[in-house]
């Protein structure tokens, strides 16, 4: 049991393995909130959308099963973009179009369709926290080297005196810039995949 | 390769034997691009040589490093040497020193060994260097020094703003220009753009004595008494490493040829309406001599690793990165585009090279077939 919810930390990484969920991976990977706050939306829908799923998977027809899970996951991500543009009017600017997209992000659609509809609850409850918890490490790796690369900073909650911006010395004057443009996102993208593989590689021997 | 795999290499027919190696192609192509740098060097001063110099090393460093943890290729071939020096060339003269150690950093280590080595790289190296630190610390790669030729010119005063090069000043001023002027030399004589003394005296010894019109603006440009980067100001000693190479048969024509004829007929039709003088009036001298077109032209765009391997896929790929670099640079919001053109049409050359198919050696062409 506890198997599902490790593999999309690890084996199954969503971004990494089996490469779901890219348009919004280097989308909004230029600043560490944006990942936390995407992360933390992808993390809901998916569990509820699995949850939903997998109740109804006995009730919904097969031939209507895609467009009956695209509205499970649209009223979550309804939700989300409610209370995000509620109560974080900040994140929801800076994270703009890629809320509402989370409605097509092939990771819900992917789980729903390849693991909710033919396994129990509780079961695909540990799978999307999984699958969640795993995109949003991985956004937050990216995000993480971007942000530091590109803009010099790293941009987390602002807290009391704190007002959330951490500046990197000598990067924060001189930002390697290209880093935090899509061109960026593709090059780290692609190293932080090509480590992982000659990692995972090298561990199977 | 290995040892006893090297009989067994196939290649396309017909298998000629040539000479010509690796690193005999890279050292003609570093000698003719030397007189370049000379100019470079002796125009913006001897900190623009620690800028080639740096860029150099780092570039060998990088890789006998790859060299030695990947155990191929070798460090001989002088394509590193050859990198180093093309990033250096495309910098401006009084850049930060870490500008140029990361471009060719990523020239070698990301564009180079990410993808196998010599030869395997399918973008120029020495010119995504550029792009990557172009778009990183643009202020450092877009600040100019002015050349040593306007510090005879009595009662100029040079600062960096006014140092811009040509093209940029041009760009600048037509955006919020209307009205008519003779094409942009006039256009930046009109803004005070500074001359040589020389070229005053050659544009005025032309029009004395044989009635020749030109302006010395143009002179400036095709001797390199302009601001820009290293290695790309002296069109005439770029034309003449062009040349050399040319000779010794390492370019051929075809890329050149299409590269700077289809340039040059897009600038003439097209190039004449930001000024208010219709079509059929670009001041095609101007366009040709400024900027990096030489250089690009002459010793990126015939890099042999990414441009396509047929003559009529050559024509194509220059043609393109002609017809690319008139868009960037006269319509575009960067003053230059050669380097980005470049880059582009490097990335269409596998396509190119599908379906430019050579005619098979020995067959006839069917009548009507493509």
């Amino acid at each position: 049991m506890l198997k599902e919810f490790t593999k999309g930390i690890f084996k199954e990484n969503p971004i990494f393995v089996i490469l779901l969920g890219l348009c919004p991976t280097l989308g909004v990977s230029t600043m560490v909130i944006n990942a936390l706050g995407m992360g933390a939306g992808v993390i809901f829908v998916l569990t509820f959308s699995n949850i939903f799923v997998a109740l109804l998977k006995d009730f919904i027809p097969t031939k209507v099963r895609i467009p009956s899970y695209i509205v499970i996951i649209a009223s979550f991500v309804t939700i989300v973009e409610m209370v995000m543009h509620a109560y974080m009017p900040s994140l929801f600017a800076s994270l703009g179009v890629f809320v509402p997209l989370i409605v097509v992000n092939c990771i819900i659609l992917g789980r729903a369709e390849g693991f909710a509809n033919q396994n129990g609850v509780l079961v695909s409850i540990l799978d999307a926290l999984g699958m969640g918890i795993g995109f949003t490490l991985s956004l937050l790796l990216i995000s993480l080297i971007r942000e530091v690369l590109g803009s010099g900073t790293i941009t987390l909650f602002a807290m009391g005196s704190f007002d959330g911006v951490i500046e990197i010395p000598l990067l924060f004057n001189a930002p390697m810039r290209i880093i935090s443009l899509s061109a960026g996102a593709l090059l780290v993208m692609g190293y932080l995949k090509a480590f992982f593989n000659w990692y995972s590689s090298r561990a199977r021997g | 390769m290995s040892e006893e795999l090297k009989d067994l290499r196939i290649e396309s027919s017909p298998q000629i034997r040539h000479k010509d190696t690796t690193s005999k192609i890279m050292w003609a192509v570093i000698i003719a691009l030397l007189p370049s740098g000379i100019w470079g060097v002796i125009n913006f001063g001897w900190y623009s040589l620690v800028v080639i110099a740096v860029s150099i090393i780092t570039a060998v460093a990088l890789e006998y490093l790859f060299c030695r943890v990947l155990d191929k290729g070798s460090l001989l071939d002088g394509s590193a040497i050859l990198t180093g020096l093309l990033v250096a060339y495309n910098m401006p003269p009084n850049v930060v020193l870490y500008v140029p150690i990361i471009a060719t950093a990523f020239a070698i280590a990301v564009v180079k060994w990410s993808f196998g080595g010599l030869g395997a790289n399918w973008i120029n190296p020495a010119l995504a260097g550029r792009a990557f630190v172009f778009f990183s610390w643009t202020g450092a790669m877009t600040t100019w020094t002015a050349p040593r030729s306007w510090a005879a010119i009595s009662g100029a005063s040079v600062d960096s703003v006014s140092s811009a090069t040509m093209l940029s000043t041009v760009k600048t001023t037509l955006l919020d220009f209307s009205g008519t002027v003779d094409g942009p030399a006039q256009l930046l004589i009109d803004q005070g753009y500074l001359v040589s003394n020389f070229a005053q005296n050659i544009s005025s010894w032309f029009s004395g004595t044989l009635n020749w019109d030109i302006s010395p603006i143009h002179v400036d440009l095709f001797l390199g008494n302009v601001s820009g980067c290293i290695g790309e100001v002296s069109a005439l000693f770029l034309i003449i490493g062009g040349i050399a190479l040319f000779k010794k048969k390492i370019i051929t024509w075809q890329i050149p040829l299409s590269y700077i004829g289809v340039f040059t007929i897009l600038v003439w039709i097209f190039g004449g309406l930001d000024y208010g003088t219709g079509y059929f009036s670009g001041d095609i001298w101007f366009h040709l001599f400024s900027g990096g077109l030489m250089l690009g032209a002459l010793f990126m765009a015939t890099d042999m690793v990414t441009s396509p391997t047929t003559p009529k896929g050559m024509i194509i790929f220059g043609a393109g990165a002609g017809f690319l670099t008139f868009l960037f640079r006269i319509y575009g919001s960067l003053p230059e585009g050669v380097s980005l053109a470049i880059l582009l049409m490097n990335i269409f050359v596998p396509m190119i090279d599908r379906y430019i198919v050579p005619v098979r050696f020995g067959t006839k062409k069917k009548r009507g077939a493509a």
